[in-house]
């Protein structure tokens, strides 16, 4: 009766901690992005088909402004299991070398100016802030006409950073609501209630969501590439020095049947 | 066993056990410490950016003129690429007698270069520039005449004197012992020269 | 023929030859270094109390961190690259480019965090079983200098790295030197070498870590271990064995390290080896507890992170910093709290060493400073706001309490008769 008991509410404690995505369809009269906050990027870095997606998202999309300074070509390549004609033809950009380390071709002055900072280098975001931050910052782009890229981000409010994926995302509006200051304080505030759909992008909430993530996922990859390698070698790491415990052990129990 | 209260001895100890159990668990542990040896020792290795710098290197031959001589560096080592005339060519042979290894058997060069003129193709002489006997960086002596009356042309080595023919040969009474040594390389077009890199692959 | 001195005695000759050429090899070397007479003073014949238990294994595993601690920096200094424009760049060329860097850098890390696990359980049996009390004075201090050189060792290690959190970490603990009254400013200029943290800082700080405080280390640590084999180790039950001798001189109740202390300890160092590898191979960060999220952003003298807090095994003693809203009272307080500990061995006046014959007075404040300690750690890592700003001052006023009043408790504590011998248990 317990252990049922018990099993109940573990099932039911591990369903409550399901990571919360995009939905996939909206519903009639969801609040879609009221939970943006809780919305998890719940990536795999050994899904390599997901890691190689990201990588062929991020020169399409993101290498024009970030470089990935601590990665060379040719690591990715291996890593990601990509042949070489491959990485040369689709990924290199001309005239970079293989063991290049990937570089933006945005000039960093040039950024300053024209954003107001340069792009950040991305290839230790993921473990500066979080899969998570990054995947909620790369779905909560709004449409803000008060600013200059003319768009606006919860996770990351007066981000310098366009909205460079909208034509896959399509654009949101944010609905915000007067709401009383937290904690009791005299007056109102605005906060965000949901997202409304402004004009479809070339791809579906769910495939948005999968663009985003493997992008993520890549990131990831990217911030420590050795990590794969870590986790294979460190089962039979521990397996082995279990065995060396257990034999330990065996040698301690035999000495000190000496004393008493 | 000590004849103390705290600790007894005799009956219940089984020795052979006590032995058997000791030394599996030193022999696992001694396994476990070459183990653990291994990324430290591994680490001292090429790293990765030594690796990519030691990258087999492209020479654009096209611009090299008939007995001219370019000297392009490859994994920190400076490369001889001499396009030898036809009458430097001529200049290889007849003296075998004079060299210390005039077959190469005692010298390092991959096997399409194990032929006379030390080279894949007569026209390109590629060595690595490094004096055999101490590491010096020779000169080129490639006219006829220049060092002496016999001189057939070739490379002089500044430091101690050592001799090395057109293909690189060394000449006896040199200090070095074997001939200069020619580094894996291949032509992936007529005109473009790879150092670093052939059939079996880029050079480990 | 007997060769004879001036005396007219017979002379002591060297036996000429040996059994095999090892015995005569080892013979040979006993004559000019004492290997044989110290391994049977120190480890043979050195006689340790029979009934250690758990608490007991932090001191070896202590060494085992130190060394391992060696190894891996040593290593780690061949390829790291001391210098403002250079440090970052080279942690990430271990990380990625060199062999197995990865797995030698996340060692050195997660050994920092092991060692102060380590360390501070190992105070902690002092506390337990009174091994700070006479005659083992001496022993506690040089222990509570071992502690000292430790903070400032890891301390510096953690700016080399050259994050965002090296920096902002080592601007505000340099900053407190500027608290003391007078000489602060000038001082904290002449620690930093520069009108900022700087490329002079981070050097100087390189040259300490790696060369001067590993060599005030092991010599510490060394007149430690000759401390303690001197008056010998206490025991849970706070009874000294070398009271009780039988008739061949040793302690009735004590049992030679070697071979059942080394033995027994191989175990311990067994399963730490098993816990360090789980932290090392799939939780290196710890969630952001061994290696915090804002070091992975290169130095940023004009961003700050959002929240500065040193690594947790300084919370508690920031948590106090905090605790005073003044910076000079707040800083003499940290002080205070880590320098509390060397006055312990004259402020406990209790007649028992071991906590399993004290009273519930003295059960009760080592309960409460426990709680305060590791009350005052888990908030010296949040934002000092609100409610946990209230507590911390709760828990700090309990922390000095436990010193403070420990004159006191320990007088009056009613404490329970201790046996005569030592309580042992096979196992």
């Amino acid at each position: 009766m317990r252990t049922r008991a018990l099993l109940a509410a573990a099932v039911l404690a591990l369903a409550a901690c399901a990571p919360a995505r995009l939905p996939a369809a909206e519903e009639e009269g969801a609040k879609f992005g009221a939970d943006w906050e809780s919305w998890r990027a719940d990536t795999n870095v050994s899904d390599l088909a997901s890691v190689q997606r990201g990588a062929r998202n991020f020169t399409s999309y993101c290498l024009g402004c970030h470089s990935l300074k601590y990665e060379r070509w040719s690591r990715l390549g291996a890593d990601l299991k990509i042949p070489g004609e491959v990485l040369e033809k689709d990924l290199l950009p001309p005239g970079a070398k293989a063991t290049d380390y990937i570089q933006t071709h945005m000039p960093a002055a040039d950024a300053e100016t024209w954003f107001g900072k340069a792009p950040p280098d991305l290839s230790l975001m993921v473990r500066a802030r979080g899969k998570d931050y990054i995947y909620q910052f790369l779905a909560t782009f709004y449409v803000d006409p008060a600013r200059q890229t003319g768009v606006n981000n919860l996770r990351l409010p007066t981000t310098a950073m366009p909205d460079v994926l909208s034509e896959l995302e399509g654009l949101k509006a944010a609905v915000f609501k007067t709401e009383a200051h937290p904690g009791g304080a005299a007056g109102s505030e605005q906060a965000f209630d949901h997202f409304e759909s402004l004009a479809p992008g070339r791809m579906s909430l769910a495939e948005y969501d999968g663009f985003v993530r493997d992008t993520v996922n890549f990131l990831d990859y990217v911030s420590e590439p050795t990590q794969l390698e870590r986790r294979q070698l460190g089962v039979w790491v521990v397996l082995f020095l279990l065995l060396f415990t257990w034999l330990a052990w065996l040698v301690k129990r035999e000495y000190w049947k000496d004393v008493h | 066993m000590a004849d103390h209260a705290g600790v007894a001895g005799g009956d219940e100890v089984d020795l052979s056990r006590r032995k058997f159990l000791t030394r599996a668990t030193i022999a696992t542990g001694a396994v476990g410490t070459v183990f653990a040896a291994i990324p430290f020792i591994e680490s001292w290795r090429p790293s990765e950016r030594a690796r990519a710098l030691g990258a087999p290197v492209m020479v654009d031959l096209s611009k090299l003129e008939p007995g001219q001589m370019t000297l392009p560096v490859w994994r920190r080592q400076p490369i001889f690429v001499v396009r030898r005339t036809p009458d430097m060519l001529k200049r290889i042979s007849g003296h075998d007698g004079e060299l210390k290894d005039p077959k190469s058997k005692d010298s390092e060069q991959p096997a399409y270069a194990s032929n006379g003129v030390r080279s894949r193709t007569p026209e390109f002489l590629v060595l690595i520039a490094i004096c055999t006997h101490l590491g010096c960086l020779p000169k080129q002596r490639f006219d006829a005449g220049a060092l002496s009356a016999s001189w057939p042309g070739g490379f002089w080595c500044p430091c101690h004197g050592s001799r090395f023919d057109l293909a690189g040969r060394v000449f006896a009474g040199s200090p070095a012992s074997v001939n200069l040594r020619v580094p894996p390389y291949s032509f992936p077009k007529e005109t473009l020269l790879l150092i670093g890199a052939d059939e079996k692959g880029v050079a480990s | 023929m007997t060769v004879k001195t001036a005396t007219g005695a017979a002379a002591a000759l060297p036996k000429a030859g040996g059994g095999s050429a090892g015995k005569s090899f080892w013979a040979w070397l006993n004559k000019r270094l004492p290997v044989d007479q110290f391994l049977a003073t120190q480890v043979t014949e050195y006689y340790a109390p029979k009934n250690f238990n758990f608490w007991y294994y932090f001191g070896s595993l202590a060494l085992v961190v130190l060394v391992l601690q060696l190894v891996t920096g040593i290593f780690l200094t061949m390829f790291y690259k001391p210098g403002e424009a250079t440090a970052f760049d080279s942690v990430q060329f271990i990380m990625r480019e060199v062999d197995f860097g990865w797995l030698i850098r996340y060692l050195h890390s997660s050994g920092a965090s092991f060692f102060f696990i380590v360390v501070y359980l190992h105070m902690f049996r002092a506390l337990l079983y009174g091994s700070y009390k006479p005659p083992r004075e001496l022993l506690w201090l040089l222990g509570m200098l071992v502690y000292l050189a430790l903070m400032a060792e890891a301390f510096m290690g953690y700016v080399l790295p050259w994050g965002n959190m090296s920096f902002w970490g080592a601007q505000v603990i340099i900053n407190l030197f500027g608290t003391i009254p007078g000489i602060g400013p000038d001082l904290v200029l002449w620690i930093r070498g520069d009108y900022g943290i700087a490329d002079a800082t981070l050097n100087r700080l390189f040259s300490l870590h790696v060369a001067a405080v590993p060599l005030a280390l092991l010599g510490l640590v060394a007149l430690h271990l000759v401390a303690l084999h001197e008056v010998g180790s206490n025991n849970p039950d706070g009874i000294e064995i070398k009271d009780k001798v039988g008739a061949d001189g040793k302690p009735l109740d004590g049992i030679p390290f070697h071979p059942y202390y080394t033995v027994k300890d191989f175990v311990g160092v067994a399963v730490f080896l098993v816990l360090l590898a789980i932290v090392v191979f799939f939780v290196p960060n710890l969630g952001g507890l061994f290696l915090e999220a804002p070091n992975y952003e290169p130095a940023n003298p004009v961003s700050t992170p959002a929240d500065i807090t040193p690594v947790w095994y300084f919370t508690p003693y920031y948590a106090m910093l905090r605790a005073v809203p003044d910076q000079r009272l707040g800083a003499l307080l940290l002080l205070l709290g880590v320098l509390a500990f060397l006055f312990l061995p004259w402020l406990d006046r209790s007649p028992v060493k071991s906590m399993r014959y004290r009273g519930w007075m003295s059960r009760s404040a080592l309960a409460i400073f426990v709680v305060s300690f590791v009350g005052l750690g888990y908030l010296g890592m949040q934002p000092a706001l609100g409610i946990y700003v209230v507590i911390a001052r709760i828990l700090a006023a309990l922390y000095f309490l436990f010193f403070l009043l420990m004159p006191f408790y320990t007088k009056l504590d009613p404490v329970k008769p201790v046996p005569e011998r030592l309580v042992y248990h096979a196992h």
